[in-house]
């Protein structure tokens, strides 16, 4: 085994000790590229560099001088989500084999436990599916469903004993999943200590509720509502309060699934206001748009439909790609979540009743390649960045996955930036009978793909087994989330003012407040009752003159004060 | 009396329409000052100030006392007088005043300014003002004017339209007490200040009517206010019948603005569903939505942390409130005014984020309007750490004052820039021992600050003698815009023929000291304390009496009249009717699906975003065969498409659901 030991105790369920050296590429990491090979053994790599001595009997590829990068990580999947007891069609097997076929070696899936059903319950059920039919490493974040009492124990239990550090929670879902602000902001502040990351699905459930209700009372039924009952607009909204929650509780903020102008605005704002927020546009809202939902083929429109729903705007991807090529957006995901066409017509009379979800999870890097990259928005540096380094970082797998270096997982593709393929449902991995690229052509795809050191893909084949795939557990406090919160935490500190205490006149409040402005109502206060108005002049500290604590407290030149604040009062001289 | 009314109203009509054939007072308006004006300028300008003077609208509301009744009657007359020429007027007036006298209205006072600049926020001029009955009558150079008439040298100064502080708290309840400053007090402030009329807000306790609420403020306005007063009404709860008050208050009472709460948890705080339902009510029968702008909720949980900490003082009120929950409420707001189509007002904008936050939403467009006060335009936070509890409790209001010292200048900037639409004082005093109450828990401090009396001399001396803003804005943004907000333009808000003649002379050299001691308020602090204001009224006119002159106010208490809002102010209203009529949605006709549907179960346990429990036409899917309307081929109408786009297959063409391609 490697020496760098996070390997640890983790098995290896089989029993590869493939041995292959990539020789001739260029290799490239989110920092640098270098011309290498690369020798792997045991799924590790354990050397990179030129003229590498490797025993005999090693499979070699030859690269060409192809780029030779880090495997992409798709960090927003839904491959066991069920909709009304039906589950999607792709599952960990078809799912993981379409992310394999893109260059993706690691998908990270959302647990959405149903409401009223345990956390790590739901994880449990989600780990076995995986661990069963996963083709590729895989990770699970954790959907919140509701805040009470008893969530936090077991959050704590999946941090701390099953290797999660990354949670979901809903603004949107009115009735279901959605938190109202003050549960939000709980549930961030114990995130936090957790050291977690929060990730938020960002709409502003209440008003969509009202939007679908006014659509649906208008005889909109077709997909077309879907995006006119959540205009962008909602979208921000929620972005700017998960924001600015963010900020009151100081914790790090995912926003996942960017999909429109305005909220992607508002998070490079954000950014640059110094907020620790990332922002995960999703293949589907960099690569198409939202006029779809118009199509005359019910069935056309339908397989659009996810939340939030994709941009009308047709420059929308364009102007992702942009933020996402300056920085300002950090991951991209997929969001892949595949229902049949049968199954979105569950809500063929009532478009609130389509499950919602798009494909995109083999379809993910290239397409980034295509509109960035071969636009010349983006250099392969940062290709690497948003698709695979990024999000080891954010989710702390990095340095083990999301860098080609000696003692990281040999999870590395073989990337031909001239390739063209034309996306179609045909040939696609997904058992999906469509695709919402279809007929899209697309620059960039792997040549070869190598997960857990062994091919997987080569010359357009696919040679993977199922429940391969090995759970990667991630610790919390990721450094590249939390290494700022932690410096704010240690200034964030407030003090109270000491201050002699008022010994003036109080007025006498009734008991019962029938008018009460501004009050904290039920919180618990150290104070609840106004203790009766005792004036004990021995106490006061009050003094007449003379310098006083806060002299020395800053003031605007050219404020015209004068009286200092603090001098010169007492409470009976009050000119 | 009545009848009598009616009659010359019908003898109005007439007169009042061939008013371009009779010559005479053409010849006198000669105008002089900067722009020479086009000769009968102002009758077009006031040509239909009938139509638009609230004040008869008003007649209609039953709660129209004889006093204020009398009024339009007047100033219907006054527009007889002056069709019919200098001469008859007089002895018309007379004859009218002697019947329709009240014990209220003393005496029509007349007056001439002379000499003066009038600033009104789209142009200045040199003329004479000539006023009677409280309307102002002429204006312009040599104004033909009886004997007798007591005559005011300006001496070149500004003559500015009285200001309009949209926003004051007077008189209002707090736990069995009330504000320091009652009608009387508070107007008269405001009226030293060179404010004319004042906007207050009646807040209904949860669960009580509106409409008795509105009827107890305006009682005690009626009896007390010193100048004309109109009232927002806030809604702090929301359901129907509640709705079929603020109706009522709509079309009989005159009120056209209503605030919601974003904060005050479990008080007054609305959910974002309820504002949305209140905003598209309001929407829909031409109100403006004010807002206080914070999230409540967020406020709780720090609250509840800032005193867990220990932190007690006031200075755990601007902790505990910090800015970006008034930035992130505001955003909120706008976002629900947009999707609902409604008019926002955003009161109170205290930080610079929130101004922001408006900014940008009117550069993109939507309706927003907003409301800097005295404090926030004057001083700033960092009082909140005095030593001096007393005068640390003094500035507590919410939204906090920002404890970023460059935020003034900044809003000031806003302001002159347009951003920011109007200022108020939001003028809502406590004695020290009321705010006491909060001594040992600032959640307990009751919130408010002064600055009626403060406003126009702070935007004066911050605003344009720093070179930010001109004469003609600092009048937009003191009064015109109120006035138009507020459907009040151009009877308020504007001097010309036909206002009402609540003017100011406005000292622009003058300098004063703001304390405690020389306030008009009856509050033992002030939070401007010891700061030196450029600019302050030299003379104010309300209801065409001098109030203030030399220094000495003049004001008699229940002299002030209820001025009724009419809704759908064109200010607001008219981008938003406009935009109704584009925003219609349409529904894609398309064939029914008839494919395969997958079984599923009805239990919304779990499962994808569904909107579960919410009503749908149709919960099982029926499959009709016969009702297909699929066909295999043939055109199909395209969306837009992005030019440059490679797509093979035309969206919606060559497609039924068997080949999926």
């Amino acid at each position: 085994m490697s020496g760098t030991g996070y390997q640890g105790k983790k098995n290896i369920p089989h029993l590869t000790s493939e041995r292959l050296l990539i020789k001739g590429g260029r290799v490239v990491n989110d920092d640098q590229s270098l011309y290498a090979d690369v020798y792997v053994e045991d799924g590790i790599i354990k050397q990179v560099g030129e003229n590498l001595i490797v025993p005999g009997g090693v499979k070699v590829i030859e690269a060409n001088g192809c780029m030779v990068i880090p495997g992409g990580i798709d960090v927003n999947t839904c491959l066991h989500k069920p909709y009304l007891g039906t589950p999607p069609v792709d599952d960990f097997y078809q799912g993981t084999k379409a992310a394999l076929a893109g260059g993706t070696t690691m998908i990270i899936d959302h647990v959405t436990p149903q409401p009223g059903d345990g956390l790590l319950e739901a994880f449990e059920k989600w780990q076995e599916a995986a661990d069963k039919k996963s083709c590729c490493d895989y990770s699970l974040h954790v959907d919140i469903p509701h805040w009470h009492e008893g969530v936090k124990e077991e959050l704590e239990q999946l941090v701390q004993e099953k290797g999660i550090n990354s949670f979901q929670v809903y603004m949107a879902y009115k009735g279901l999943y959605q938190m109202p602000d003050s549960q939000l902001y709980e549930a961030f502040s114990f995130l936090k200590e957790l050291g977690a990351v929060v990730l938020v699905h960002a709409e502003n459930g209440d008003l969509i509720a009202q939007e679908q209700s006014k659509i649906l009372g208008m005889g909109i039924i077709g997909p077309e509502g879907h995006p006119l009952s959540r205009p962008e607009e909602l979208e921000a909204e929620a972005v700017f309060r998960a924001i600015t929650i963010g900020n009151r509780v100081n914790c790090p903020v995912y926003i996942t699934k960017v999909m429109s102008k305005s909220a992607a605005e508002t998070v490079a704002i954000a950014r640059k206001k110094g907020s620790v927020v990332f922002g995960e546009p999703i293949t589907a809202s960099l690569a198409t748009d939202g006029s779809h939902y118009w199509s005359k083929n019910w069935a056309k429109a339908a397989p659009y439909v996810t939340s939030p729903p994709l941009n009308p705007d047709p420059t929308t991807p364009e102007h992702l790609h942009s933020l996402l090529a300056c920085g300002d957006l950090q991951v991209v995901g997929s969001g892949h979540c595949a229902y049949s066409t049968s199954q979105k017509a569950i809500g063929k009379d009532n478009f609130t009743l389509i499950p919602e979800g798009t494909n995109g999870v083999e379809e993910r890097m290239g397409f980034v390649w295509d509109k960035a990259v071969a636009m010349g928005k983006m250099d392969d540096y940062f290709f690497v960045a948003v698709t695979s380094t990024n999000a080891a970082k954010i989710f702390n797998l990095y340095p083990r996955k999301g860098r080609i270096a000696v003692g990281s997982d040999a999870d590395i593709v073989i990337w031909d930036p001239d390739k063209i393929k034309t996306i179609t449902a045909k040939s696609q991995q997904s058992a999906l009978e469509y695709n919402i690229f279809e007929g899209m052509d697309c620059r960039g795809g792997p040549l070869h793909v190598v997960s857990q050191g062994r091919v997987v893909f080569e010359e357009g084949k696919l040679q993977v087994q199922q429940g391969t795939g090995r759970f990667i557990s991630r610790k919390p406090f990721p450094d590249f989330a939390y290494q700022r919160i932690k410096y704010r935490n240690k200034i964030m500190n407030m003090q109270g003012v000491s201050r002699g205490m008022y010994d003036g006149p109080v007025y006498d409040v009734p008991a019962t407040p029938k008018y009460i402005t501004p009050a904290p109502s039920a919180k618990t206060s150290p104070t609840t009752h106004q203790p009766p108005p005792i004036r004990n002049l021995h106490q006061s500290n009050f003094s007449l003159s003379g310098s006083q604590i806060d002299d020395n407290i800053p003031r605007r030149s050219g404020h015209r004060i004068v009286a200092p604040p603090g001098g010169r009062s007492n409470i009976t001289s009050l000119g | 009396m009545a009848e009598g009314r009616r009659l010359d109203r019908d003898d109005d009509l007439p007169v009042y329409l061939a008013r371009p054939s009779t010559a005479d007072p053409v010849a006198r308006q000669k105008y002089g000052g900067l722009f020479c004006n086009v000769e009968g300028a102002y009758e077009s300008k006031t040509i239909d100030f009938d139509a638009l003077s609230v004040g008869q609208r008003g007649s209609r509301s039953p709660r129209a006392t004889n006093r204020e009744e009398q009024k339009p009657s007047k100033q219907q007359t006054n527009f007889t007088a002056l069709q019919s020429g200098g001469e008859t007027e007089d002895k018309t007036q007379s004859a009218f005043e002697r019947e329709d006298l009240q014990p209220t209205v003393t005496k029509s006072e007349r007056l001439l300014i002379k000499g003066g600049r009038i600033v009104n926020d789209d142009q200045s001029f040199y003329a004479d003002i000539y006023m009677e009955d409280g309307v102002i009558k002429q204006i312009g150079d040599n104004l033909i004017v009886p004997g007798g008439v007591k005559t005011i040298e300006a001496n070149g100064k500004m003559v500015i339209p009285g200001g309009i502080d949209i926003h004051t708290h007077l008189q209002m309840p707090f736990r069995g007490t009330t504000t320091a400053d009652d009608f009387t007090q508070g107007t008269k402030a405001a009226l030293a200040g060179g404010t004319t009329m004042i906007v207050d807000h009646v807040i209904p306790e949860p669960g009580c009517s509106l409409l008795e609420a509105f009827d107890r403020w305006s009682k005690w306005a009626d009896e007390k206010a010193c100048c004309d007063y109109s009232l927002h009404v806030d809604i702090t709860h929301w359901n129907d019948s509640v709705k079929q008050e603020v109706e009522t208050l709509i079309k009989e009472k005159g009120v056209n603005s209503f605030q919601v709460y974003m904060a005050f948890k479990d008080l007054y705080q609305m959910s974002n569903t309820e504002l949305y339902e209140v905003f598209t009510f309001l929407g829909e029968h031409g109100g403006i939505a004010q807002v206080h702008a914070e999230n409540g909720e967020i406020i709780a949980e720090e609250q509840a942390r800032m005193l867990e900490m220990g932190i007690t003082g006031p200075e755990g009120h601007v902790l505990s409130r910090p800015e970006e929950l008034e930035a992130e409420a505001v955003f909120r707001a706008v976002t629900i005014a947009s999707q609902t189509n409604c008019p926002l007002y955003v009161t109170r904008v205290m930080s610079k984020s929130a101004a922001d936050i408006i900014s940008q939403a009117r550069k993109k467009g939507n309706v927003v309007f907003g409301e800097p006060i005295t404090a926030s335009l004057g001083t700033d936070g960092t009082h909140y750490w005095s030593k001096n509890w007393a005068k640390a409790a003094s500035f507590v209001t919410s939204p906090p004052l920002s404890p970023d010292p460059t935020t003034p200048d900044y809003l000031n900037t806003l302001l002159a820039s347009g951003d920011l639409s109007v200022v108020g004082s939001a003028h809502c005093t406590f004695s020290v021992a009321q705010k006491a109450i909060g001594k040992d828990d600032f959640t307990q401090i009751p919130e408010g600050v002064n600055g009626a009396e403060e406003r126009m001399s702070i935007i004066w001396d911050k605003a344009v003698v720093t070179g930010k803003m001109d004469e003609n804005m600092f009048v937009a943004v003191t009064s015109t815009n109120a006035a138009k907000i507020l459907n009040l333009y151009p009877r308020k808000g504007r001097i010309a023929v036909g206002s009402d003649s609540d003017l100011v002379i406005w000292d622009t050299d003058a300098v004063r000291t703001i304390t405690a001691k020389t306030h008009h308020s009856a509050a033992e602090y002030n939070v401007f304390e010891g700061m030196e204001l450029r600019g302050a009224p030299m003379l104010v006119v309300c209801q065409g009496k001098i109030v203030l002159e030399d220094g000495n106010l003049h004001a008699t208490s229940g002299t002030g009249r209820f001025i009724p809002c009419s809704p759908f102010p064109d200010f607001a209203y008219k981008r938003v009717k406009a935009r109704k009529q584009l925003a219609i949605l349409k529904a894609v006709p398309r064939g029914m699906y008839d494919g395969p549907v997958s079984e599923f179960s009805p239990m919304s346990r779990g499962g994808t975003p569904s909107a579960s429990t919410r009503t749908s036409p149709t919960k099982v899917p029926v499959r009709n065969l016969h009702q297909s309307g699929f066909t295999l081929s043939g055109p199909e109408e395209a969306p837009i498409r992005p030019a440059g786009r490679r797509i093979v297959v035309p969206p919606g063409g060559r497609s039924n659901i068997t080949s999926l391609s």
